[in-house]
């Protein structure tokens, strides 16, 4: 079985996620070549065959020119796997691939299983297995799923060229906003999710976070409705956090918010949905109203 | 400019979901619908754009489901959008993500839409596939993950979202197709004013046999929940009871309460 990786490459950096791709092709029992439009100076130590083109030309997001380079990759290799990370790279470009092959794609897969590949659904409370009905296929795997694996060795180079018209113009990366607190530092974090259903409800959240002499976190929505700044955002988009005690008040545990908090020492988890899937993560999870429980645990404790 | 949102109805998230029958979705029953969330940030967009253009502009909302769907089609409406079509099919949840854009693509053709929005992901299946497959069908500029938008006369400026806060900004032309990601706008709830303004706009049902012409590539084997990964513990009861025992906890386990 042979599998073509697509590695990712950023603002001059070979991404790290890459080897994941190592690792899940590793679990797949797949003889692999890595595609990587990068630049010769940082190549992962892998000593299989390495097409590679160079970002300086090719640039960093260029669709049209990344899926010529797949698709002669393909050509070249025939492998039975194309394989990406499911990120803003590879969710952006797999699907092209698959259409332009015509072939099954499936996206973000958390595992490899008898009949097929599980993926998440539902907001990540249920799975799927899912199998393609041709011989090749285009994967995307889920961002953490998998553990990183550096193979070792040279690879093997063979250059690739890609030009021509292109339909989209990359203007240039705008950095992250600057942030006013560092949830990196806190030892205790409390964070809103929707779950506590409006604005004014934060400071009740914000009041358990300064008791425990800690931030207040956010998931997505709480920051997307500008209840809070975008700082106490955690999660892939936001900051990744690992503090001695998370407790997570009214989040329902999409996977972008696990990767950013599910590190850390102890998660408590205050959800009125007993399947939550931030059950999954969470060393206690308390089935109760939010707005109930948190002000009566407050006040205890003060 | 001729303008194309594509929604899709989903459960809503809270629900408790089980298999159904065949043990390869979920059963409908005891579920309440709502439209897609990534889908309500296009809406919002589409119909900013709408108001923009003014005069001369048309935008469609599109949306592939049983007959359920049009609830979600009739918010499109009461938000802004002009019309809308209903591609019918009962069993929409068994296509693949391949042949739901191919319907897309097979109604869109020869209607020459300038720009096409769709959501980033579905809730439910979360693909992912959908928009970019109609965009690569089509023959369409398209980029995902927007968290900014622009029109200015035939050029459209986004913002995409990549991973860590950074973002990219990316130009293209239209024709068009963008995927639109949380926090790209703040949607607006449809007012009672335009909810009965909504009532009066057409709704054009077309059956999916007309516009349906590929086999699925992939195949859903079976739905069911994660595997129970043990060691967390689970506490139910009255509040006060509940705040004692997790005290309890934190004072044995962390060292974070002294
Ligand atoms: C590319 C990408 C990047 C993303 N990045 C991030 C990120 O960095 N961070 C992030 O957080 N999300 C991110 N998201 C969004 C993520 O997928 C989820 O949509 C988001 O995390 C959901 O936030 P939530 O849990 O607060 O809301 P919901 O999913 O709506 O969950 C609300 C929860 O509250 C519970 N609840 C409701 N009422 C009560 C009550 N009264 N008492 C107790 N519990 C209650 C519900 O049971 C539910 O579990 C990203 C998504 C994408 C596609
Ligand atoms: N049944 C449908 N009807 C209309 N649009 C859909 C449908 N399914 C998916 N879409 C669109 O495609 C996007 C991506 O869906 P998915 O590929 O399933 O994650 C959604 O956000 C919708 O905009």
């Amino acid at each position: 079985m042979k599998a073509l990786l697509i590695g990712e490459y950023r603002e001059g950096k070979l991404l790290d996620s890459t080897y994941e791709l190592f690792g899940f092709a590793a679990q797949l029992g797949a003889e692999s070549a890595l595609l990587l439009v990068g630049n010769e100076a940082q190549l992962p130590a892998f000593g299989g065959t390495l097409y590679l083109a160079d970002a300086a030309v090719c640039g960093e997001y260029n669709p049209d020119l990344h899926k010529k380079l797949v698709l002669e990759a393909v050509q070249k290799e025939n492998p039975d796997y194309i394989i990406f990370v499911h990120s803003s790279y590879g969710w952006d470009l797999a699907p092209r691939v698959a259409a332009a092959l015509k072939t099954a794609q499936i996206s973000e897969v958390t595992a490899i299983v008898s009949g097929g590949f599980e993926v998440g659904c539902c907001n990540a409370k249920m799975r799927r297995t899912v199998k393609q009905n041709n011989n090749k296929a285009v994967l995307t795997i889920q961002a953490g799923a998998f553990p990183a694996l550096q193979p070792g060795g040279t690879p093997q180079l063979q250059r690739l060229a890609a030009e021509g018209a292109t339909t989209l113009e990359f203007i240039g990366y705008e950095p992250a906003e600057k942030k006013d607190v560092d949830l990196g530092k806190a030892e205790v974090i409390v964070s809103a999710g929707r779950g506590v259903g409006k604005k004014d409800n934060i400071p009740i959240i914000a009041a358990l976070a300064k008791t425990l002499g800690g931030e207040l976190g956010a998931s997505r929505p709480v920051v997307d409705a500008e209840w809070v700044s975008h700082s106490h955002q955690v999660g892939t988009t936001g900051q990744t956090v690992s503090p001695k005690l998370y407790v997570a008040c009214g989040i329902s545990g999409a996977i972008q918010h696990l990767a950013g908090m599910k590190k850390s020492d102890f998660i408590v988890a205050i959800n009125k949905d007993k399947d939550a899937p931030i059950g999954e993560v969470a060393d206690v999870l308390i089935v109760a109203d939010v707005m109930q429980f948190v002000p009566a645990l407050t006040a205890k404790l003060a | 400019m001729k303008l194309l949102v594509c929604i899709k109805q989903v459960p809503d998230m809270e629900s408790r979901f089980k298999p159904d029958a065949a043990g390869t979705w979920y059963s409908e029953s005891d579920l309440a619908w709502r439209m897609n969330e990534y889908d309500e940030f296009a809406v919002e967009q589409a119909v900013q754009l709408r108001e923009k253009l003014g005069e001369g502009a048309e935008l469609t909302v599109l949306s592939i489901g049983p007959d359920r769907v049009v609830e979600a089609v009739k918010k499109a409406l009461a938000m802004g959008c002009d019309n809308a079509v209903h591609i019918q099919d009962p069993a929409a949840a068994l296509k693949d993500p391949w042949q739901i854009a191919s319907m897309i693509a097979a109604f869109a053709k020869d209607r020459a839409f300038d720009l096409i929005f769709t959501g980033m992901q579905s809730q439910d299946r979360g693909s992912a596939q959908v928009g970019v497959t109609v965009a690569e069908q089509l023959g369409l500029a398209c980029t995902t993950t927007i968290v900014g938008f622009e029109y200015d006369n035939g050029t459209i400026t986004t913002k995409r979202e990549l991973e860590g806060g950074v973002k990219g900004v990316v130009k293209l032309k239209t024709p068009a197709l963008v995927t639109c990601q949380l926090g790209l706008n703040v949607p607006r709830y449809p007012t009672l004013p335009n909810i009965m303004k909504a009532k009066k706009k057409e709704i054009v049902a077309i059956a999916a046999a007309e516009l349906l012409r590929e086999e699925p590539l992939t195949t859903t084997a079976s739905f069911h929940p994660p595997a129970k990964k043990g060691g967390g513990i689970v506490l139910e009861g009255e509040v006060g009871s509940l705040v004692d025992q997790l005290i309890g906890i934190l004072k044995e386990k962390t060292a974070v309460l002294r």
